[in-house]
């Protein structure tokens, strides 16, 4: 049976009072290596129904992986069954109704395979050569994925996504291995990958690091490219749920009560923005919750997104929201969108620009194991990695160690003194999990170098 | 001793392995291997003793591996026939094709005895998918509704996890398993005038069944009639003074420090460089194997797949290698590391150790932690004797906030509460905590170990590493120990308030 026909069976059977399913359908294709050379490889293909059933308040949720049309009635039949067992959930809401149907709804998943790489592979091993030639060995990871989800309900809805995620994350060193540089790109199918390319500007970098300054912990004028950004803005987008704003558990709590909504956050009006239509960044038009949380509400499924501002020229404007905590926090329904995009005023200043406007500061590459260390401010923690480099008088003069770092990203957006242009861009430390983004460089006056890390 | 489930062995295990690798001979492998695995997770979550979200959701397929012409190749499928299994076999091989233009370091396994028709099963009594969801709704809701009386809000999340193996290989291994692990957890928040805070349980993940909250293996009336009590004075306590301090930490901490600066420092595949784009390296490195001084010379770690109740605990590896346990720091020296067949080979070292885990049938094993722990001192003194040995200190209890640089040299760690030492006994808790070190220092200013009974069995479901990311399940012994002159940071001064 094709997904379309095990959702339309599902709903068949379901006795509950609503019924939603999922049909997730996934093939991925991956290329490690190291050290030039490749590590590990493989492709797989995954399916999955899941069951959510409505009685009364109750819900009851069933997810199983490679379901035969011989097993369905069983996994309807569980899900229907929990529903009933289940107590009221707090979240229970209408089922969603009145989309259109996706006009692709019929036709069948496309697959992707080993064969994503039949030129990237070949264009890989040249740089290989290359790098090993010049000193240098290459590290990373290229993966391509294809997720088709489908989604039918009682309440009507036949709605399909079709998501292609790729991205190659590319890390050179030195022949010792104490140089080392990074570069990451998102892509939705290899054709506009050029390793080549990211190779040389990754040399570039190694040569940069052949001068050496060890410079103490402090607080530095700092200039964050824009992966480091996104690592940043992606944790701050995370946090940024009006259920535990409102139960006063997070930043975006005010104090005494309510939400933070309202509040100007960055003096640089910068603008921070979901869009399921962003060109390059696409991603699903509607709600898909295969359970319920703190920012999710499986009766949400099948909501329509749109494009939703989250800090609006530097006033916080939106936050993450079910259908359940905009009654709850008295806020527009603006549920979480795959993507992320930052934007100030800084269009058509690139990094360049940015470096030879800088009298003496440093430059980081990206950030890495970055983790909370106070909810009530956002302060996060992590590393730098992969290159911070000292600029003096316009010019990078040479790397300097890495540091670990104590910095809010709230806190942050009030001491931004730059915003560069936009671009997309891959989380260095959350791109596994979060691949869409449009990120500017930024400039930081004061950023927060807790302690010298000792690592290269 | 529990069996593994029927429904498991019913399915066809032996002809779908049967068909992917003579498919992989035929077509000229050197090896190849076939891993059938269904993994079920359930997980319920409450927030003020009312049910927020459960699912339950199982991953079920089947792997092939093969080295074709000194390369590797992987393929997942799902359907379970012959034919379809073959295909997947031919998928591999084709993965190795593209894939060879790029691989200059031929592979080659350390061999491992042959271990034909193997079973395996954890040691649990209460399989808690066999509990009804109303019945573990009902009592973590309880659970809840008693820290309610001290809180403003309450969480409460159960984790369970089933996870069924079935391996065969070309060698003739072929290995049937099932274990089962459950984390319980509950946390509750409480604002103040000067904000708020919150506390959770400190008790252990464990490779235990539904036993495990009703009576065996933890006491959690004890716990949970605490918690509102730790709550309430963290909430009143004053803010730690920054500076350089004793530390007598407790195993509810202390696991996580293990597991980030020794377990993740001794993985093979990260000291030669593997991970070194994603996870990162180790300052580990292979050529100081006999001499790095790690720590104190009161410091011994081992790692095993072999405890009972180890989240890391298996009969046999991915690759079809006997669990065992083995050494990896004795007397402050560095003297083993964790190992696969390939890296077992390539630096002559033997048989591998058993450390291959893949988390999922569509994901290739790479090296996975054992449970690496640090070993008690025979006789050695309780935490109140180590305590009672320091001047001016704090005595950390409970993991919290966690992060370790590429090279697991420096570090940062939280805790759920601290407690301020004077002159050698315990004066209330502290606020706004963390301590921050560099490995070996750390380890090198351990001055004393705890005896047996201080020791616990922490851990996590939820170890990342790899790409595409894998998550594994791992548990680290360890007593309470105490170190000397550890930074320790006020992190509202971090800050910059």
């Amino acid at each position: 049976m094709t997904p379309q026909q095990m959702v339309e069976k599902a709903l068949e059977l379901s006795t509950a009072d609503g019924c939603v399913v999922l049909a997730d359908e996934q093939s991925t294709a991956n290329l490690r290596f190291a050290g030039n050379t490749l590590t590990t490889n493989g492709v797989a293909r995954s399916s999955r129904l899941t069951v959510i059933s409505v009685a009364g308040q109750g819900v009851g949720v069933v997810s199983r992986a490679a379901v035969r049309p011989d097993q369905l009635a069983d996994v309807v039949a569980a899900a229907d069954a929990a529903a009933r067992d289940a107590r009221p959930a707090e979240d229970a809401r209408e089922l969603v109704s009145g989309a259109p149907a996706s006009p692709s709804w019929d036709e069948p998943v496309p697959p992707t395979g080993i064969d994503v790489f039949a030129d990237f592979a070949p264009a890989l091993g040249e740089a290989f050569s290359a790098a090993a030639s010049g000193g240098r060995k290459l590290y990373g990871f290229a993966e391509h994925t294809l997720t088709s989800t489908f989604l039918g309900s009682s309440a009507g809805l036949r709605l399909r996504h079709d998501q292609p995620t790729g991205r190659l994350e590319l890390n050179a060193k030195s022949e010792d291995l104490k140089r080392s540089a990074w570069t990451g790109v998102a892509t939705r199918d290899f054709t506009d990958v050029d390793v080549a390319a990211l190779d040389s500007g990754l040399a570039r970098r190694l040569d940069w690091a052949k001068t050496r300054v060890d410079l103490p912990a402090g607080r530095y004028e700092t200039l964050l490219p824009p992966t480091a950004v996104a690592d940043l803005m992606v944790y701050l987008f995370w946090s940024a749920g009006a259920r535990d704003a409102v139960d006063g558990r997070s930043v975006f709590a005010r104090p005494g009560g309510g939400t933070r909504v309202g509040e100007q956050l960055a003096t640089v009006p910068v603008t921070l923005s979901s869009d399921p239509a962003a060109d390059g960044i696409a991603c699903s038009p509607f709600v898909t919750a295969h359970s319920s949380g703190r920012q999710s509400s499986v009766f949400d499924n099948g909501l329509p997104l749109s494009s939703t501002d989250w800090i609006r020229e530097g006033r916080l404007e939106a936050l993450l929201q079910t259908r359940y905590s905009a009654e709850l926090s008295g806020l527009p329904v603006t549920p979480a969108i795959d993507n992320l995009i930052m934007k100030g005023p800084g269009e058509g200043r690139s990094l360049d620009d940015m470096i030879a406007s800088t009298k003496h500061g440093l430059l980081l590459t990206c950030l890495w194991y970055i983790r909370e260390v106070d909810p009530q401010t956002l302060l996060l923690t992590g590393l730098t990695r992969d290159g911070v480099y000292l600029v003096e008088h316009g010019e990078v003069v040479g790397e300097v160690n890495n540091f670990r770092f104590n910095e809010s990203p709230v806190d942050l957006l009030g001491r931004l003194s730059e915003v560069g242009g936009a671009r997309q861009t891959l989380a260095r430390e959350w791109g596994d999990y979060f691949t869409r983004t449009v990120m500017p460089a930024v400039r930081v006056p004061d950023f927060n170098m807790s302690t010298v890390s000792q690592a290269s | 001793m529990r069996q593994i489930d029927s429904d498991f062995l019913a399915l066809p295990l032996r002809r779908l392995a049967d068909a992917a690798l003579q498919r992989a001979r035929d077509l000229g492998a050197e090896h190849a291997d076939f891993r059938l695995e269904r993994v079920r997770a359930e997980t319920l979550s409450l927030y003020d003793a009312r049910l927020e979200g459960a699912s339950d959701a199982d991953d079920l397929g089947y792997a092939v591996r093969v080295v074709k012409g000194g390369t590797w190749g992987f393929a997942a499928g799902i359907e379970l026939t012959p034919e379809a299994a073959a295909l997947v076999a031919e998928q591999a091989v084709r993965v190795a094709q593209v894939s060879a233009p790029i691989n200059r370091e031929p592979i080659e396994l350390a061999p491992e005895p042959v271990h034909a028709d193997a079973t395996w099963v954890s040691s649990y009594e209460v399989d808690p998918f066999e509990v009804p969801q109303a019945d573990k709704v009902a009592l973590l809701a309880d659970w809840s509704a008693g820290l309610l009386k001290g809180a403003d809000h309450v969480s409460a999340r159960l984790l369970q996890v089933k996870e069924q193996k079935f391996y065969a290989d070309t060698a003739g291994t072929t290995t049937t398993q099932q274990r089962v692990r459950i984390h319980p957890s509950l946390n509750a928040m409480k604002a103040s005038e000067s904000g708020f805070d919150d506390m959770s349980t400190i008790a252990p993940p464990v490779g235990r069944g539904y036993e495990y909250l009703t009576g065996t293996g933890w006491d959690w009336r004890t716990e949970l009639e605490a918690l509102p009590l730790h709550l309430a004075e963290k909430l009143a306590a004053p803010s730690v003074e920054a500076g350089d301090y004793d530390l007598v930490v407790d195993p509810s901490n202390l696991w996580l420090t293990i597991h980030e600066s020794i377990g993740h420092a001794t993985e093979l595949d990260r000291a030669l460089g593997y991970e070194a784009a994603y996870a990162g390296t180790s300052f580990a490195t292979f050529d100081q194997l006999g001499e790095l001084v790690y720590g104190s010379p009161s410091m011994n770690v081992t790692g095993d797949r072999t405890v009972e109740h180890g989240l890391a605990s298996v009969g046999y590896d991915d690759e079809g290698v006997l669990g065992q346990s083995f050494d990896i720091v004795r007397d402050g020296v560095l003297v083993g590391y964790q190992l696969d067949r390939r890296m077992a080979l390539m630096k002559g070292l033997g048989r591998s150790n058993g450390c291959a885990f893949a988390d999922s049938p569509g994901h290739t094993p790479i090296q996975r932690m054992a449970n690496v722990s640090l070993q008690p001192a025979p006789g050695g003194p309780d935490t109140e004797e180590l305590i009672a040995g320091v001047e001016r200190g704090l005595f950390i209890v409970g993991d919290k906030s966690w992060s370790i640089d590429m090279q697991r040299y420096n570090f940062q760690f939280t805790g759920q509460r601290a407690y301020r030492i004077s002159h050698g006994k315990l004066a209330g808790q502290v606020r706004d905590f963390a301590y921050q070190a560099t490995t070996t220092d750390f380890w090198q200013s351990m001055e004393a170990v705890g005896g047996p009974q201080t020791y616990v069995l922490g851990g996590a479901f939820n170890c990342g590493k790899g790409q595409p990311g894998q998550v594994a399940p791992v548990s680290h012994g360890c007593p309470s120990a105490l170190f000397r002159n550890v930074r320790i940071l006020n992190t509202v001064q971090e800050g910059g308030k």
